[in-house]
């Protein structure tokens, strides 16, 4: 062989090293806070959730464009009546450790998310499981009365206490992941220490440095994993948004999962494309406390509602395009079609204006005898810009505002505890559909902070959750938004806008309803 | 000398009692549960955490349980963070802490104390005005301003270090936080040492031995330095708890998992048991680091050594 030869060899060879080296791809994603837990039972923030849903998997998961699809089940059924589901287990489903994945995985999970003595925050979205609530309540103590039977390996079946039309799409959330079972049971509560912890996902975490990042690594036991074009995925701690976006500039991260608002211009300028604002199923608004005079009054809360300039939140307050809200669902939510909005939604502004000060006077309010309101809302700047802009907005309404601030703690147990006139307040769906928004008004649930309360719509919501039309129930439960919507329950403000930022070499990354996107649908270019 | 460490050790558990004592109820009585948030629990899930968490005793109960834990050296669960008890995050974070802290410690020694002695040799000098310039901004601009502007020409435009992170540990991810960290404390040695060298430059023994011919930087080093260090001494042990507990905004910007952070995040989410824990170990930190700087002024000074 002559020098030349060698020459090539050993270049060619080297080429190849370093082409092996570019596809070797990992995804630097700025992921804010610090996860609570590895251990999907114990999360309850869409931070966690992106780590969650990467390194497990439920029987149903979602697609690009989050969408449910076939996850550990290859299919299901569903009986006439809507109450009883059939899952089938794909062939070959393995844990990380090459344990197979059982159905026996997938009831002991849902026996312990219930088990009142795990103490699981998230539980209460799966109630909708037979004897779930009992259980979780310690009405029952057998965990064997749940709703879900393993029929055998490969099979398995949840009894609803009612039927659910949403019951799929509540499988892709966290609490319906499986646990591997004979990891938990021999390593008992450190079973989700690394070193330990065995997953069903597409990757698997190797490392986690509390306040720094989540490692993990492609998951060669997953049936999918010869299609994944990531190799892994670091997850970084960082609540300091300015210093994210540093980061992200300087090549550190390919994608931030949130950004300043007041760096959107810049950014649409500075880095053209990569800014992604989108529809995001949340929603933004204020609540009155309907217990205590004047907001008992109708007619108060809906002139306090007509007064505010919706148009102008989004693109000048907030300075991200957040569309204004007129309806309590956001459009675009599953299993709904167009929401109910307000009856005065497309009045000119200053019709709007003169219809409010309308309404306060005939609830006897006006220049002699003004009204007079706290405004609360949680320590954050956009939530001081969005409550100044609104006082102000309230003013030639003779309306008086006392602008009251306090650290997210204080504001939700206050708020719960309906120490509150005017309260601020926010909702991001845990699932996609109306129930999970329209359920916030209903008599008696925690959310409910304004304590609105109508025994019409309480029984519509009844009705429509029975309903296995998804056609009559979308019907049923409009009804029930305009009802709302009339009496002015709450003031929708603005829908979300889901925020990332994108670096041009990832690819794949598909703007959805619940911002939820998963590693497995991403690839990077060299 | 072990004696008075030792009796100084002591005295300082009925405060350690007091303040964990004080913590404990006052964090109880601030509204606000570690469970209230943006999605409020069912009534039922929130029993099931009280029960879990021993919340749902009485207070005195729960307090008993709580030193009873601590004395067998359990600074018990965090709501926060599930998956480790209090004190594994601590000695998590800590490494990064002591780290950062340890060489931001010894820098703004280093540089505080040699532009010190310079100020207090070209006094009213050029150079004394420059260097008197540049240590003013260490000392007026706060970190959360300086690391930006470090990050912005450091890390974006000359690409020379990492914006942020720990990565492998290696230098280029330190030298930004350590720089950050140390500036203020540097400018403040530097103050101490110029004013404290000018002082003792002025006294008699220092006149004899320029008077013996000898130069002015080994009058520094052989005369002047060790008397004119006493105030940079007494001013070590604040900082040095300062660099090992304060580095919460330098952490939070460069997003370093040391525990600076632990304590601010802990409170604002009520999460009772970390901030117990935290106390506790800064507390322990603080007595440890000024007992350190009793020894070290003994050493420095006789009079000290011998009363």
């Amino acid at each position: 062989m002559n020098q030349f030869t060698k020459k090539f060899l050993a270049s060619a060879m080297f080429g190849t090293l370093l082409a092996f080296s570019a596809h070797a791809a990992t995804l630097n994603i700025h992921n804010g806070g610090d996860p609570q837990s590895l251990d999907p039972q114990k999360l309850s923030g869409d931070w966690e959730n992106r780590i969650a849903g990467d390194i497990f998997e439920g029987l149903v998961t979602e697609d690009a464009k989050d969408n449910p699809v076939p996850g550990q089940a290859e299919s299901w059924t569903i009986s006439p009546d809507g109450k009883v589901y059939t899952f089938k287990l794909r062939d070959g489903i393995k844990w990380s450790d090459g344990q197979p994945v059982t159905a026996g995985d997938f009831v002991f999970a849902f026996q312990r998310l219930v088990d009142p003595k795990n103490a699981a925050e998230y539980a209460y979205l799966q109630f909708t499981i037979k004897n779930a609530e009992k259980i979780n309540k310690g009405e029952i103590t057998d965990l064997n009365q749940l709703g879900v039977k393993a029929i055998d390996d490969k099979t398995l079946e949840i009894t609803l206490e009612n039927a659910t039309p949403y019951f799929i799409n509540a499988l892709m959330h966290y609490t319906a992941y499986p646990l591997p079972k004979h990891v938990v049971e021999a390593k008992g509560q450190d079973w989700v220490k690394i070193g330990n912890i065995v997953t069903n996902g597409p990757y698997k975490p190797t490392e986690w440095v509390p306040g720094s990042h989540v490692t993990t690594v492609k998951n060669d036991q997953w049936y999918g994993a010869k299609d994944l074009k990531i190799d892994g995925a670091k997850f970084f701690v960082l609540e300091d948004q300015e210093a994210a976006l540093k980061r992200y500039r300087a090549g550190e991260f390919d994608i931030m999962t949130d950004f300043p608002t007041d760096q959107y211009e810049w950014m649409k300028k500075n880095l053209p494309g990569q800014a992604h604002v989108a529809p995001f199923l949340a929603s933004y608004y204020y609540v009155l406390n309907a217990q205590k005079p004047p907001f008992n009054d109708k007619r108060v809360r809906q002139a306090l509602s007509m007064a505010v300039n919706r148009e102008v939140i989004g693109p000048q307050i907030l300075g991200t395009q957040e569309p204004p809200a007129y309806s309590w669902v956001p459009p675009g939510t599953a299993n709904y079609g167009e929401p109910a909005y307000v009856s005065w939604k497309d009045l000119p502004y200053k019709d709007k204006v003169e219809e409010a000060k309308k309404l306060l006077k005939e609830a006897g309010f006006g220049p002699d005898h003004p009204l007079k309101a706290q405004l609360r809302y949680n320590t954050n700047d956009n939530h001081k810009r969005v409550a100044v802009a609104i006082a102000s907005m309230w003013k030639p309404l003779g309306v008086q505002v006392e602008l009251y601030n306090a650290e997210t703690k204080v504001h939700y147990d206050e708020m719960q505890r309906g120490q509150v006139e005017i309260g601020r307040a926010g909702w991001i769906a845990d699932y996609n559909d109306p129930d999970n928004f329209l359920n916030l008004l209903t008599t008696g649930v925690a959310m409910n902070y304004g304590r609105w309360s109508n025994p019409d719509y309480d029984k519509l919501i009844k009705e429509g959750n029975a309903e296995t039309d998804i056609g009559k129930r979308a019907e049923i439960f409009k009804k029930a938004e305009q009802l709302a919507l009339d009496d002015s329950a709450a003031i929708p403000l603005y829908y979300y806008v889901s925020k990332n930022v994108v670096s041009p070499k990832v690819e794949g990354f598909v703007d959805n309803i619940q911002d939820i996107h998963r590693t497995r649908w991403l690839s990077m270019k060299e | 000398m072990i004696k008075y460490a030792l009796r100084r050790l002591l005295s300082t558990i009925p405060v350690l009692w007091i303040a964990v004592t004080a913590c404990f109820f006052v964090l109880r009585l601030a509204p606000g549960g570690p469970f209230d948030g943006e999605r409020p629990l069912p009534p039922v899930i929130l029993k099931n955490l009280a029960v879990h968490y021993n919340l749902d005793k009485p207070l005195i109960q729960q307090y008993l349980i709580y030193v009873g834990d601590l004395l067998r050296g359990d600074l018990g669960p965090s709501f926060a963070s599930e998956d480790f008890s209090v004190a594994q995050q601590i000695m998590i974070g800590l490494p990064y802490t002591f780290t950062i802290g340890t060489a931001a410690f010894l820098i703004a020694i280093i540089v505080g104390v040699a532009v010190g002695c310079l100020g207090a040799l070209y006094q009213n000098k050029t150079p004394d005005y420059i260097l008197g310039a540049l240590i003013l901004v260490g000392v007026v601009l706060p970190n959360f301003l300086i690391a930006p502007i470090l990050q912005l020409i450091f890390g974006i435009h000359l690409a020379w270090f990492p914006v942020g992170g720990w990565g492998d540990g290696s230098i280029k991810y330190l030298i930004l936080p350590i720089v950050v960290l140390a500036l203020p404390h540097a400018g403040r040695i530097s103050r101490i040492t110029r004013g404290s060298m000018i002082e003792v430059m002025n006294q008699n023994f220092i006149r004899t031995a320029k008077a013996k011919g000898i130069g002015p930087r080994l009058t520094v080093m052989r005369h002047a330095l060790k008397p004119a260090l006493m105030p940079v001494v007494s001013y070590l042990g604040p900082a040095a708890s300062y660099l090992l507990t304060g580095s919460l905004v330098v952490e939070s910007i460069f997003g370093l998992p040391g525990i600076g952070r632990y304590f601010v995040n802990a409170a604002l989410n009520r999460d009772y048991g970390m901030v117990l824990g935290t106390v506790i170990f800064y507390m322990v930190l603080i007595v440890f680091l000024n007992l350190l700087v009793d020894i070290a002024y003994a050493w420095l000074d006789p009079k000290v050594r011998n009363r």
